[in-house]
């Protein structure tokens, strides 16, 4: 047999283009057609006018309501009060100060996702250790010449952002503190960090949070006073590092125990073993479920409006209750709803980012 | 061939040591001296107490009773004892234990930067060096994951020895390996019983035992049940236990 070079074909018509994917994936035999056309029947009755109430019949432009005459969304509403939404009730000439602080923020984050900008440990520890400091001087002020900002001034998506930013960077190191307590041999150390730990989980964040408004002060001396916003901070803050610990517990239980032998074998001691040896390998493990409490705990922080603090949602609320707006609730929790998921979603992106990089950088399967 | 290395100078000791797990009554009045430079190989069907015996040496199994003695340091509750003696005693083990999150390289100068303090040039290039020596120096940036169950255990040795240790001891060392990376392993165990280390070594590998032994020590329910040079341990075994043992294990 003789034999020749067979040609490169195209495959045939009904594996490519848009009618073979579709006769592949949504009309593949009669239920499957079916299917398709009941879902899509669903999908777009109720798609389309969803659409059309948010981005065609919406009126953006204007000053008041009476800029919203076409019957759909009227974000007139948010765009009048975006600066509440953004800033809550900081005084206006120092709105560039949560500004600066934010982009402060977003542009070390931004440094830290990018792939390949160089010198990473040291911005990560700048935004660690230096910009705490940074932030809590431009937000609060009373020092280098900026004006004292009452913190119970600060409100929407800069408190939002204070309560989460914070929450999230103190409660990982306490949670990864109360897991290797919990593990501890030594029994004290053990039963603090267990009772901690189902203390804490076992009450609900609301509850918390009205005992450091509501009851905490009453413990206190006459006259000594403990700004309300440090509280709910404090009480977020313990709260998530309870649930934190038992994520970083599970990813300890992960790591086999011929790793700790071979430390010890070394004669590395207890903190070097943790930090250098099991940390390292368990963090990238639970990377899904560290990231799942942030997000968790990112939204919680809309429960301080109970205890009267004016976060993103408790100004919606507010706005809601404008005699001036009555009736435009829907779009202020839409708006609400979008900046929380912006913001969770990136969350959620980047944890995924992480572990892909993590995943091939370390070589191993 | 043995002609043997050993000096007068008392490694290790054990004496009438016991150990529990629980209920379980592991390890029965083990007495045993090895001397510097001296090669054991201890032996035994699994469940004799052989793997938790060389445990106990570093302090991996605590004991309950008896006493440990390693190069004159007392193996104690006092933690200052534990860590000097773990850091003269090395150890490797049947899954190798690398860190799969470092390199092969950074395995190496870990302990040696971190408990010895020595600079990270020093280490680096010692490690090298001994990499060398376990013939894998171009795999040095690579992750563990990426070398085969025999360079992974050659390179367990050579993170070992960059402690500097003056016992080596090896549990199991080659029973997690395939047939063809057995003999790799088992080269770079040989040498370095050739340069005079004192070794305690776990291991089925009789033609091992034979070639560098001083002593082939069989336990079996915790006790040790018999001691001998290896050509009198394979050749005239005393104990029934210990003639049944091995023409289970030199049948075929």
């Amino acid at each position: 047999m003789k034999y020749e070079i067979q040609p490169t074909l195209p495959p045939p018509s009904s594996m490519i283009g848009v009618v073979g994917w579709l006769r592949k994936n949504l009309f593949n035999g009669p239920v499957n057609s079916i299917a398709t056309i009941v879902v899509g029947y669903f999908l777009i009755s109720f798609l389309v006018p969803t659409i059309q109430w948010i981005f065609i019949d919406s009126d953006w432009v204007g000053t008041s309501r009476d800029a919203c005459t076409s019957g759909g969304a009227c974000w007139v509403f948010i765009s009048n009060r975006l600066d509440q939404f953004l800033y809550g009730f900081y005084p206006e000439a120092e709105h560039w100060r949560p500004q600066l602080a934010f982009i402060i923020l977003m542009g070390s984050i931004a440094w830290l996702v990018m792939p390949q900008t160089p010198r990473k440990g040291l911005v990560a520890t700048l935004l660690l250790v230096v910009y705490p400091i940074i932030a809590y001087f431009l937000l609060y002020g009373n020092a280098f010449g900026l004006n004292q900002v009452e913190t119970h001034l600060w409100g929407g998506l800069t408190l939002t952002l204070v309560l989460a930013v914070v929450g999230i960077v103190a409660s990982l190191p306490l949670g990864i503190l109360l897991a290797l307590g919990r593990q501890s041999d030594m029994p004290i150390v053990k039963s603090v960090c267990v009772t901690f730990i189902e203390i804490w989980r076992g009450v609900p964040l609301i509850t918390v949070l009205f005992m450091a408004s509501v009851m905490l002060p009453l413990f206190f001396p006459e006259g000594m006073s403990f700004d309300k916003l440090l509280r709910a901070l404090i009480g977020i803050t313990l709260f998530q590092s309870a649930y934190m610990a038992e994520v970083i517990r599970g990813g300890l239980q992960a790591i086999p125990k011929g790793q700790y032998e071979a430390a010890d074998a070394l004669g590395l001691g207890y903190w070097q073993k943790m930090i250098l040896i099991i940390m390292p390998q368990a963090l990238k493990l639970m990377i899904p479920g560290i990231v799942n409490t942030f997000i968790a705990l990112f939204k919680d922080t809309s429960l301080v409006l109970i205890i009267g603090l004016f976060d993103v949602l408790a100004i919606g609320q507010a706005a809601n209750q404008d005699p001036d707006w009555i009736g435009y609730s829907t779009e202020s929790y839409l708006f609400v709803a979008l900046l929380f998921w912006v913001f969770c979603f990136s969350m959620s992106r980047y944890s995924q980012q992480l572990e892909k990089k993590l995943h091939t950088g370390h070589g191993n399967r | 061939m043995s002609h043997s290395q050993a000096t007068d100078k008392l490694m290790v000791e054990l004496r009438d040591l016991n150990k529990w797990y629980g209920e379980f009554h592991v390890l029965k009045n083990i007495n045993l001296e090895v001397r510097q430079g001296e090669k054991i190989v201890i032996c035994g069907p699994s469940g004799s107490g052989k793997s938790t015996m060389i445990r106990c040496i570093n302090h991996l199994e605590e004991h309950q009773k008896g006493d440990i003695i390693v190069n004159d340091i007392p193996l104690n509750e006092d933690i200052k004892n534990i860590e000097a003696i773990r850091k003269e005693v090395g150890m490797v083990f049947q899954h190798f234990n690398l860190f799969p999150h470092l390199t092969v390289l950074e395995n190496c100068v870990l302990a040696p930067i971190w408990v010895k303090k020595m600079p990270r040039k020093e280490a680096e290039a010692r490690a090298m060096e001994l990499l060398e020596r376990v013939k894998i120096p171009d795999q040095a940036l690579k992750y563990p994951g990426q070398l085969s169950g025999g360079q992974q255990q050659r390179v367990a040795i050579a993170r070992s020895l960059c402690m500097n240790p003056d016992v080596m001891l090896f549990d199991e060392p080659t029973s997690a390996l395939d047939p063809e990376m057995i003999k790799e392993v088992l080269d770079v165990m040989i040498e370095l019983a050739n340069e005079g280390m004192t070794m305690l070594c776990v291991t089925h590998e009789m033609g091992f035992a034979k070639t560098v032994a001083d002593r082939v020590i069989f336990m079996d329910g915790g006790q040790i049940v018999e001691e001998n040079e290896p050509h009198e341990f394979f050749n005239n075994p005393q104990h029934e236990r210990t003639q049944l043992f091995l023409s289970q294990i030199l049948a075929h």
